[in-house]
């Protein structure tokens, strides 16, 4: 478990100072896969170095399963980042070193032989899928090959603890597809924590359990992805998740005035949000029945996120305005999110 | 073979035995203080990285001493530098005369200049790749000889090269304070007795020196870089 207690880290230089961490708490457990989301320069960079001590923070304390990291000497530090292991987003690879030297950097200079050397990198090969490239050099490589080969070597010592450096922000879509897939494959594998650092929503999307928003160093928002994604609070959040959705369309139209959102008198415009069970019943033929109201569907959208489905509906309400109140009591009574977007 | 150069090389001939014996000096003074600065200057230009801001054995004091240090040197010219020092080198050495005599100024006309492309090649490593090697728990040693040194073979390769080449003209200035080799043979009989036979002759022969050198170093360069 990794705890972070009242993190602050400023960078100091001769004109200004920047506040790049401000008083960040929070607790990472065991085994999931933790993401922190923000723009460059809301400081999760800095954050995922407190992390190890890449970074020393200046006030508050990282616990990592009990173990107080800033009261460490050099050297049990060293041995505790051993169990850390760490992939960035140049991946960082040694270019005067073979595939396999790389991977069986880590291992070496620490009393093992070269057998077990040998057979722990020959494993890593395989289960990032390279045996292949065993004797190539990393300017051979394409970029997710080399991620991979990374990601080999941040495992070579069996670490509890993966940190993941915005280690997909240089990576085309698919490749970035094929990376994510392999961190869950060796989250659930390895049982593995994964902690998470982008600025892409699509990848706190795919594979987190967790994510912490930041903005201008404080974690702002921190939730379950489903929840994050069901009910953002924060407007940085739904800028993210805007991203990530088609839905952000709707808002661009109702601006523009677009034809196919425009409502007249007693219409509304509803944007209904439901998740889980509530999406197998038949809401939209339930409120024409009960409430003599038609909602005519202008926009639809699933999203299936840790195995939830999170579903979206833009629809035109229309019928007796007091009949429209009660349908929207109706949808509310049943778990469904009713925003009106406009209303004439 | 003498018979064949006197044709066209009558001087040389004349002088054969000194000439061979200058060639000798040259390769004496260029590879004893070749093999010192190497040393020296890899040291003290890895310590001056590692020693910078920020660097995994942060001193400001050694930093900024090798630095201004570097400075002072390289402004003085060779010629200048050799003169100066006899005294020094007459106490290091015992002599300030002949190859014995020539060794320490060469060293130290050459090891700040070293130094600095010691420093551009460290440097040029990413700053990443210490941070990667930190991360998994390399010890300060370890990255300066498996990320540090190791990576920038063939960087150094390369400022060895240049460096390399630019000693041996400097053993050539030697020849002006007494240290002997082809620059006082050149000297004495190609430009005061002018001999112009043994002036090109002995062009070649640095020439073909300089190749050999810049052959090795595109040799080493060409096997490590991947």
């Amino acid at each position: 478990m990794i705890e972070l207690r009242h993190l602050s880290k400023t960078f100091k230089t001769k004109e200004s100072s920047v506040q790049a961490v401000q008083d960040v708490s929070l607790t990472i457990e065991d085994g999931e896969i933790f993401g922190i989301i923000g723009y460059s320069g809301a400081g999760k960079s800095t954050l995922v170095r407190c992390l190890n001590m890449l970074e020393r923070p200046e006030t508050g304390d990282v616990i990592i399963d009990g173990i107080h990291l800033g009261s460490l000497n050099e050297r049990s530090l060293r041995k505790t980042r051993k169990k850390i292991g760490m992939i960035f987003q140049h991946f960082n690879l040694l270019s005067s070193r073979t595939v396999y030297e790389n991977i069986a950097f880590p291992l070496r200079y620490q009393g093992l032989s070269k057998k077990v050397i040998a057979e722990k990198a020959s494993n890593l090969l395989a289960l990032v899928g390279l045996n292949d490239k065993r004797d190539s050099y990393p300017s051979q490589l394409s970029g997710g090959q080399k991620q991979r080969v990374a990601i080999a070597r941040s495992l070579a010592n069996d670490p509890d603890i993966l940190l993941c450096d915005e280690a997909t922000s240089a990576l085309d879509p698919q490749t970035t597809d094929s990376i994510l897939k392999l961190l869950q494959d060796i989250n659930k594998r390895l049982n593995l924590t994964v902690v998470i650092i982008t600025h892409e929503m699509r990848v706190i999307k795919q594979i987190c359990d967790r994510v912490a928003v930041m903005e201008n160093g404080r974690v702002v928002e921190l939730d379950q992805v489903v929840r994050i994604f069901a009910q953002p609070q924060q407007a940085i959040t739904k800028d993210f998740i805007s991203t990530v959705s088609t839905l952000s369309r709707i808002n661009t139209l109702i601006e523009e005035k677009a034809a196919i959102v425009s409502i007249r008198t007693p219409q509304q415009l509803l944007r209904l949000d439901f998740k889980g069970e509530s999406t197998k019943e038949a809401i939209i033929s339930e409120i024409s029945k009960q409430f003599n109201t038609t909602a005519s569907i202008i926009f639809a959208n699933v999203e299936i996120i840790q195995h939830t489905i999170l579903g979206t509906l833009v629809v035109i309400l229309d019928g007796d305005p007091d009949n429209q109140k009660q349908a929207i009591q109706y949808l509310d009574a049943h778990d469904i999110r009713v925003e009106v977007l406009n209303h004439a | 073979m003498l018979n064949w150069i006197a044709t066209f090389a009558p001087n040389l001939v004349k002088y054969w035995g000194e000439f061979t014996l200058s060639i000798q000096e040259t390769l004496q003074m260029f590879f004893y203080s070749g093999i010192i600065a190497f040393i020296v200057g890899l040291l003290l230009g890895t310590l001056f990285v590692v020693t910078k801001k920020g660097n995994i054995f942060e001193n400001r004091l050694i930093n900024w001493i090798i630095d201004k240090a570097i400075n002072i040197f390289r402004s003085i010219p060779f010629i200048i530098l050799i003169a100066a020092l006899i005294p020094v080198t007459r106490m290091i050495s015992g002599t300030s005369i002949g190859v014995k005599g020539a060794i320490f100024p060469l060293v130290l006309g050459c090891v700040p200049f070293f130094t600095r492309q010691v420093d551009m090649a460290l440097s040029s490593i990413d700053e990443g790749l210490i941070e990667a090697a930190q991360s998994m728990g390399i010890s300060p040693w370890g990255i300066i000889f498996r990320v540090y040194l190791k990576e920038s073979i063939p960087a150094l390769a390369r400022s060895t090269t240049i460096t390399a080449i630019s000693l041996l003209g400097l053993t050539a200035m030697g020849g002006a304070v007494g240290a002997g080799g082809l620059g006082a043979f050149v000297l004495r009989y190609g430009y005061q007795n002018y001999y112009n036979d043994i002036m090109i002759i002995c062009i070649i022969i640095t020439l073909i020196m300089v190749l050999i050198i810049q052959f090795i170093g595109d040799l080493v360069i060409r096997k490590t870089t991947h």
